[in-house]
């Protein structure tokens, strides 16, 4: 039953097909799936839900969406896009509305200790093995947009690497919206597992045409062994009509690392939400989101930090460029169970407002059970600096060079972090793009 | 070059210049002297045009037009250039990429072919060398966590490379130990030339020990109060400006 926390929100839409998904029948994922399902018919969060105080999706139920009934693999090459990463070589996994498109993915630079199957493929071929991987990780946790995901997600992959291995080259995971279909919702469902102390760069971006309506649901599912490390790079550039909720889930074993970059730029409204678990000691995250928005867009990160046992890190710097009527969010929440002694968790909000009626609302959350801990955060959001823009005109910069080498600059900081150098580049291109057409 | 008449300027509504008369000729070097508060810092931000200064009274000409009608940027392309007492950190950007920045666009305003990466990775080679400053200092963010010395040494490139016609100088001295301040004197005294002038805001005379003026000036009150040659600033040096008969400087 819909409670005020909710908005109803009939998906797929009455009268809407419903495509078969891949495993039907599987009796765990029918099962797990009509749970998903139950969840999913109380409707969306509403903004009544604490969580989602700040980001309404009242427009979003408002839209009847269809699953997309096909694999599009009829598509042109032009209706993909251009590859941000092209630069980057390595295996490609490309999705088009939702699903793996064997056509345009390579698989060839797979090498060896990593090991990455399609989800549909997974179940037709192994399909024991998917359950061990989704069957036990109880996804739902009671996220809203999560029971979304388990109930609809009709592909996505899992990528596996073995322990000790090091991936030089990143894998890429490109989400394209096909034009042509819309409305158009899909629910892909990423698993990552990164053996014992292995490495991994995984690149993931999201993207789709200027115009037309469409929601992309992702769930990604991370959990990092002992020693391990992941840097997971996330590009969102998807079109103005576009709605984009993502859920990110990491698990750390003892001394492993996670690490997310995220640059945002696209849809009407977007929001990216990460939630980290310590669950062995040693372990760190660094969580770094940019975002850019303009005109009426709505960009939502969401953090949730979980120290359950002693002896972790975390790291939290999020940075927005809010013009004309764009709207931020950041909520950071840091959870410090009672034992997790010695915790140092830090986050830091920081937002660049190019016109006067862009807004962002940020809400700290320190939940603190234990006593010895070094816990922080702290928040701007301003013009840029007067003395800044100062100092660089009086070099004989106009003033449009000067707040973009300020707006790059603040910025390139986030992105310098990224350590694979044709995906910084990649990046850092993007937000130069966005300055050259805004600033 | 630069001629300032009787200039009344005030910051946040509060008078700061009072009547300031200042005549600087091509090729020469002044030195505006004066005690804390006398409005020398309020000098340099008027001729750059920073903002919350209002001119209220006066005229800045400079080479024929007038300053004050010029933007911040205008002002700089033309080749007003002041060395920040206080260099401003830019987080996230190079020093390198900005300073080609800046010089490319001082170059296309004057209709010139812009630099190439590799063009203006040789200017800056020979420029620095003489300043001291590592290919290090170049990749890293401008101003940011650089020393006292560091910021004063890059505010001397910046304006080698730049190449203004009227330099000015606000206490580029200060902060500096003596072995900083030999590497500033010696970038300044460098640029001197027959078709450049340069007013030297400074505090104490220790600087001009290094950089001899053409002429001292005595700022106090917002108005200068006296003027003469290298003997004023030493006759400051004897008795400070208390013994000029003005308020004496906090800082002294």
């Amino acid at each position: 039953m819909a409670s005020r926390r909710t908005i109803p929100f009939e998906y797929p839409a009455p009268g809407a097909g419903t495509a078969a998904l891949p495993g039907a029948g599987l009796p765990w994922l029918d099962a797990l799936r009509a749970e998903g399902r139950r969840l999913s018919a109380d409707g969306l969060p509403s903004t009544r839900l604490e969580s989602w105080k700040y980001t309404s999706l009242a427009p979003l139920a408002a839209l009847d969406f269809e699953p997309p009934a096909a694999p599009a693999e009829a598509l042109g090459e032009a209706d993909l896009g251009l590859d941000a990463f092209a630069a980057a070589d390595g295996p490609l996994l490309v999705f088009v509305n939702g699903r793996l498109s064997a056509r345009y993915s390579r698989f060839d630079a797979l090498s060896q200790g990593l090991r990455i199957v399609g989800l549909a493929q997974g179940l037709a071929d192994d399909p024991a093995q998917v359950e061990t991987l989704i069957g036990g990780t109880a996804p739902l946790n009671g996220d809203p947009m999560a029971a979304f995901n388990t109930a609809f997600a009709a592909d996505g992959c899992i990528v596996e690497t073995e322990p000790g291995v090091d991936m030089e080259k990143p894998v890429r995971l490109r989400f394209v919206a096909a034009p042509g279909s819309e409305p158009l919702a899909y629910h892909p469902r990423v698993i990552v597992r990164l053996g014992a102390g292995s490495r991994l760069t995984l690149v993931e971006s999201h993207e789709g045409p200027a115009e037309g309506v469409t929601w992309s649901n992702p769930f990604v599912d991370v959990q990092v062994s002992e020693r391990a490390a992941l840097s997971h790079v996330k590009l969102q550039v998807e079109g103005e009509g576009a709605y984009h909720t993502a859920l990110t889930e990491a698990a750390l074993a003892g001394e492993g690392r996670y690490e997310s970059h995220l640059l945002a730029l696209g849809a009407r409204l977007a929001r990216h939400e990460i939630h980290v678990r310590f669950d062995g000691e040693g372990a760190r995250c660094d969580l770094r989101g940019g975002y850019l928005a303009r005109g009426s867009q709505h960009v939502d990160n969401t953090t949730v930090i979980n120290h359950a046992v002693p002896h972790c890190e975390s790291r939290e710097v999020y940075k927005g460029v809010l013009d004309d009527t764009a709207r931020g969010v950041f909520q950071g929440r840091i959870v410090v169970r009672k034992d997790a002694q010695k915790t140092d968790g830090h986050q830091l909000s920081r937002t660049l407002l190019l016109s006067p009626k862009a807004e962002i609302d940020t809400k700290p959350e320190l939940e603190i059970y234990a006593d010895d801990v070094k816990c922080s955060h702290g928040a701007t959001a301003g013009e840029p600096e007067a003395d800044q823009l100062f100092y660089l005109r009086s070099r004989g910069l106009d003033r449009r060079t000067a707040l973009a080498l300020i707006v790059e600059g603040f910025m390139g900081e986030l992105l310098d972090e990224i350590g694979d150098e044709p995906v910084r580049a990649a990046m850092a291109a993007r937000v130069a793009e966005w300055i050259g057409e805004a600033v | 070059m630069l001629t300032i008449e009787n200039l009344h300027a005030t910051a946040d509504g509060k008078p700061i210049l009072n009547g300031l008369d200042l005549q600087v000729n091509a090729g020469e070097v002044h030195a505006v002297m004066g005690p804390n508060g006398s409005g020398k810092s309020t000098l340099s931000y008027v001729i750059a045009g920073r903002e919350g200064y209002d001119v209220t009274e006066g005229s800045i000409t400079y080479r024929g037009e007038d300053l004050l009608a010029m933007s911040v940027e205008e002002r700089a392309l033309s080749g007003v250039f002041l060395a920040f007492q206080y260099p401003v950190e830019i987080p996230g950007v190079g020093s390198a990429t900005f300073f080609k920045t800046a010089v490319n666009a001082a170059r296309k305003h004057r209709g010139e072919k812009e630099y190439d990466a590799m063009e203006f990775l040789k200017l800056v080679r020979e420029k620095r060398a003489a300043l001291g400053i590592d290919d290090g200092m170049m990749r890293r963010a401008l101003n940011v966590g650089f020393s006292g010395g560091e910021k004063k040494r890059n505010e001397m490139l910046q304006m080698a490379l730049l190449e203004p016609a009227l330099a000015i100088l606000d206490e580029t001295d200060s902060g500096l130990d003596i072995d900083a301040l030999k590497v500033v004197a010696g970038g300044i005294n460098g640029m001197r030339a027959p078709e450049r002038a340069m007013v030297v805001i400074t505090h104490y005379q220790r600087l001009l020990d290094h950089v001899v003026p053409d002429k001292v000036h005595v700022l106090s009150g917002g108005r200068i109060v006296r003027s003469g040659g290298r003997e004023l600033a030493l006759e400051l040096e004897r008795s400070g400006y208390a013994g000029l008969g003005l308020e004496p400087s906090a800082a002294a």
